[in-house]
């Protein structure tokens, strides 16, 4: 498997793509931290840029590269290898070198800022993990949808509009329930609601970090448990971890089931 | 140097007062008793407690006396009651250590207890396990200066506050250090005092508390992780001068707490991460200026019926929400501000920018009227519909605009 | 060699293979001949284990296929579009397959045998159809397994190359490995298969030498004898 990882990954390390998608974030930093110069402004605007793009960028990269290497997979078959492997091989090809074009381009700027002498370097790891961690989740959603569908205009619609159900309506649904529940007990409500949509899920862990001040004025034992300890950090970052291995161990089940 | 600074008093109070002396306390002296000095001694006499522990309480100072301690000796009170009782004027308390104080649910028993009395002056005491701290009642010109109090409060209902002051006036609070009592300082009834650099934290309730008391002022305070911060309620023409509010978190947390209060003046404060970093109910004609509100859950909240209050030139930086209201009426006004949030541009380059700022989203007021939606902080959505909110205000007062944001941080 | 049992294959509705049973022994070129959807790339992928079977069994050199990957060790198979990752250089993508398997080739003749050197440096994405099925051909033969699967070897092969594939592939069976081929080009069939496999609608419909066929047909070559099997068929 290290062998296919390590050719997908040159192979995306020297399109295009990686390159566009490591400038954008490079340029994003520098843009933020040297013509605003603030810091805490910076790690709030990354935060609503990572959350809505990032995810947004792993499926449609997912899903292009997957349609994009078809015959290089085809190759692959044909080698004494098995599937898992390629398709762990691949994944982790893809997923990594987005992380890395994520962690490197936003990461560069902020250490030539002076990243290591703020106080601000805990929330701004925090970003890039739950960036990484989104990237890993989307890459792999989107080569379940690629793997499912044979279609590549079908699989790019349906990973778009996966995106857009996570990303945006699902917040609607959520709050429309909420709203339409308001008179029932709903912390826990609100809590599982948001650990099922791993966007969220990376939200809530950003919010633990920056506005905690204002989560703590919610009276609710569940969320005051929650987000008062670290109980919040450990739960959101084992169901970060889950929402991993499922698509994952989805993406080994179906490929081994596929016809090319 | 202490010895000095006493021979020099009497001196002074020999040269007034021809018969003052200097009395002294000590386990092995003649006199082992405080309750024995005091009703040995004459008026203006100085009484000097030496080190050692004194196991005494309702000890009662009914003569202008000065006690002084050196060395800090301890008057252990046994929690039997109230420990020093002042109904005497000109009296002075300084360099005691006064502990476990009585408790009771039927007297406010304190350490230290002025009562009708006048120019007295208590400080460089340190206070521990206390019910009520330092209680002055009915008394004027005073000074409390320099003292420490340590409380081990965990129940509103059998805790004490640390300085507490009912009809009094002209009172000096200064340089005293209070934590874990219900209320670090408190004030009912009680004009013309003036509360200048206090540390309160780590109390039950708040960390400074008014109620029916005018023209105070206080300054140069911290408020550190109170249950909240600074309440002042029913009182007329407070001064809050830069003072630091500090990470008072919880759901009835807040920085400062305004309730029906008229013409104040809210200068060059600092509210840093508060739940809430103002709560404003029925208040008028108020000043906000030049304060900094950093990484709140609300800077600013308000609650109804405030009136002609206006804030110009504060610094409104990461809050998660800088403006809540919950109705659509507003007669107060936001001229000037810093908004971190503000998007807009400056082509002109006068330092204010070019578009109006709506500092109040749409989500506060869905929070506000379902708490639980807080989980849904930052959303693409929310996003979404605030700005569309932005453009065409229906939940939100159309005419809470800051018409002219700042693009740079306000300086003073 | 192959052994193939009661194989059935359909994609969604649509069946591709219903029921074939086939034997391919040791040694010789096979040819898989049909019309065009007639099943012969999806039986090919069935043997590779790219297509999963919904029913029957494959084996391999007496090794059911579904237990692992390892018995494609012992095949080089040429894909039917030699579309590859168009990142890569040609040496890069040799260099890759090679470290793959893991196993020594002979890579360096067959590149030569191709006239490929100059391309070397190249991007695959830069190549004609035609370099691109040589670099294909490299990639398959520079293996000694024995057994070759060539899906259409011959798609835009200059008349060179065709002739240098064809020693090529002589060669390989006077060592006695066993090569399966399908191919359009009933020229080069004919040229060089010993025995044939027709499928029609996913059946065997014949198998044997090519004479049988022209025997069976009444058909004097060989063309002609496809296209009567396929007009009886539509009559």
């Amino acid at each position: 498997m290290l062998k296919i990882l390590k050719y997908s990954f040159f192979d995306l390390m020297r399109s295009r793509w990686s390159y566009v998608y490591f400038a954008f974030y490079l340029l994003l930093g520098i843009v933020l931290l040297f013509l605003n110069n603030d810091l805490s402004k910076a790690v709030i605007t990354l935060m609503n840029v990572i959350i809505v793009l990032v995810p947004l960028i792993g499926t449609i990269f997912g899903v292009m590269y997957y349609y994009n290497s078809k015959e290089f997979t085809e190759l692959l078959l044909a080698q004494p290898l098995k599937r898992t492997t390629i398709f762990l091989g691949q994944y982790l090809g893809v997923a990594l070198s987005l992380s890395l074009s994520l962690v490197l381009g936003l990461g560069l700027p902020f250490v030539f800022y002076g990243l290591f002498k703020s106080n601000a370097i805990w929330d701004f790891s925090l970003l890039l993990i739950t960036g990484s961690f989104l990237t890993f989740i989307f890459t792999a959603l989107a080569f379940n949808i690629a793997l499912s569908n044979e279609n590549k205009i079908k699989g790019f619609g349906y990973a778009i509009l996966l995106w857009l159900f996570l990303a945006v309506i699902y917040d609607g649904l959520f709050l429309m329930s909420i709203i339409l529940f308001e008179d029932y007990p709903l912390d826990k409500m609100s809590l599982m609601g948001t650990l099922l949509n791993p966007i969220d899920l990376s939200r809530t862990l950003i919010l633990l970090k920056l506005d905690i001040s204002a989560l703590l004025g919610y009276t609710g034992a569940v969320f005051k448990k929650f987000f008062g300890t670290d109980l919040g950090l450990i739960i959101s970052f084992a169901a970060l971890i889950l929402w991993v291995i499922l698509p994952v161990s989805r993406i080994m089940y179906k490929s081994k089931r596929k016809d090319f | 140097m202490t010895r000095a600074f006493i021979f020099l008093i009497s001196l002074f109070l020999i040269s007034t007062f021809t018969f003052a002396d200097t009395i002294e306390v000590c386990k092995t002296c003649n006199l082992s008793s405080i309750n024995e000095a005091i009703a040995l001694a004459k008026d203006h006499d100085t009484i000097l407690i030496k080190k050692g522990t004194y196991k005494e309480y309702d000890i009662l100072i009914d003569k202008p006396l000065s006690i002084l301690g050196e060395g800090h000796p301890v008057i252990d009170g046994n929690l039997k009651g109230e420990i020093i009782t002042i109904i005497a004027d000109n009296v002075t308390l300084d360099g005691l250590s006064i502990i476990n104080v009585g408790i009771s649910y039927t007297e406010d028993f304190a350490a230290v207890r002025v009562k009708k009395a006048k120019n007295f002056s208590i400080q460089n005491l340190v206070l521990e396990n206390l019910f009520f701290g330092i209680y002055i009642e009915k008394s004027h010109y005073g000074k409390v200066i320099h003292n420490k109090i340590i409380g081990d409060a965990v129940e509103e209902h059998n805790s004490g506050n640390g300085i507490h002051l009912w009809y009094s006036s002209h009172i000096e609070i200064e340089h005293n250090y209070v934590q874990h009592v219900r209320d670090g300082i408190y004030l009912e009834f009680s004009d013309d005092s003036f509360i200048r650099n206090n540390v309160s934290s780590n109390n039950l309730r708040y960390g400074l508390h008014f109620m029916f008391s005018n023209n105070d002022e206080y300054q140069d305070n911290t408020f550190e992780s109170n249950g909240a911060g600074v309440a002042v309620m029913f009182s007329k023409n407070i001064k809050m001068l830069s003072n630091t509010f500090k990470e008072n978190w919880g759901s009835a947390s807040y920085g400062l707490l305004l309730k029906e209060i008229n013409d104040a003046e809210i200068i060059g404060n600092t509210f840093e991460e508060n739940t809430i970093g103002i709560n404003i109910e029925g208040s008028n004609r108020i000043i906000y200026k030049h304060n900094n509100f950093i990484n709140n859950g609300w800077a600013v909240k308000v609650r109804g019926a405030c009136y002609t209050n206006s804030f110009t030139a504060n610094n409104f930086l990461y809050n998660s929400f800088d403006i809540s209201y919950n109705s659509r009426e507003n007669d107060n006004v936001f001229d000037g501000n810093f908004w971190s949030s503000y998007s807009g541009y400056d082509l002109d380059n006068n330092g204010i920018g070019d578009v109006p700022y709506r500092p109040v989203k749409l989500f506060s007021y869905i929070v506000n009227r379902t708490p639980e939606t807080i989980i849904l902080l930052r959303s693409l959505f929310i996003d979404l519909i605030d700005f569309s909110e932005k453009v065409s205000p229906v939940f939100t007062p159309d005419n809470l605009i800051d018409q002219h944001p700042l693009i740079k941080k306000a300086e003073w | 060699m192959v052994t193939i049992q009661n194989l059935h294959k359909k994609f969604a509705k649509n069946i591709v293979l219903s029921g074939i049973d086939l034997n391919i022994d040791s040694g010789g070129i096979f040819a898989v001949l049909g019309p065009n959807g007639s099943g012969k790339t999806t039986l090919i992928k069935a043997i590779l284990g790219m297509v999963i079977p919904n029913k029957g069994d494959i084996s391999v050199l007496g090794e059911n296929i579904k237990q692992s990957s390892n018995y494609r060790n012992s095949i080089d198979y040429l894909p039917q579009i030699a579309n590859f990752p168009s990142n890569l250089k040609v040496k890069e993508l040799i260099k890759m397959i090679k470290d793959l398997r893991d196993r020594p080739s002979d890579d360096q003749r067959l590149i030569e045998l191709f006239n490929l050197t100059p391309f070397l440096d190249k991007k695959l994405g830069t190549l004609s159809g035609g370099t691109k099925q040589k670099v294909n051909l490299v990639l398959t033969f520079m293996f000694d397994s024995p057994l070759i699967i060539l899906d259409e070897p011959t798609t835009g092969l200059d008349p060179i190359s065709l002739i240098r594939l064809k020693a090529l592939i002589n060669e390989e069976k006077s060592r006695g490995k066993t090569i399966l081929i399908t191919s359009h080009i009933m020229s080069f069939v004919e040229e060089v298969s010993d025995e044939i496999v027709f499928l029609l609608e996913g059946k065997i419909y014949f198998k044997g030498s090519i004479d049988e066929l022209k025997k069976n047909t009444g058909q004097p070559d060989f063309e002609h004898a496809i296209a009567s099997i396929l007009t009886i068929d539509n009559a």
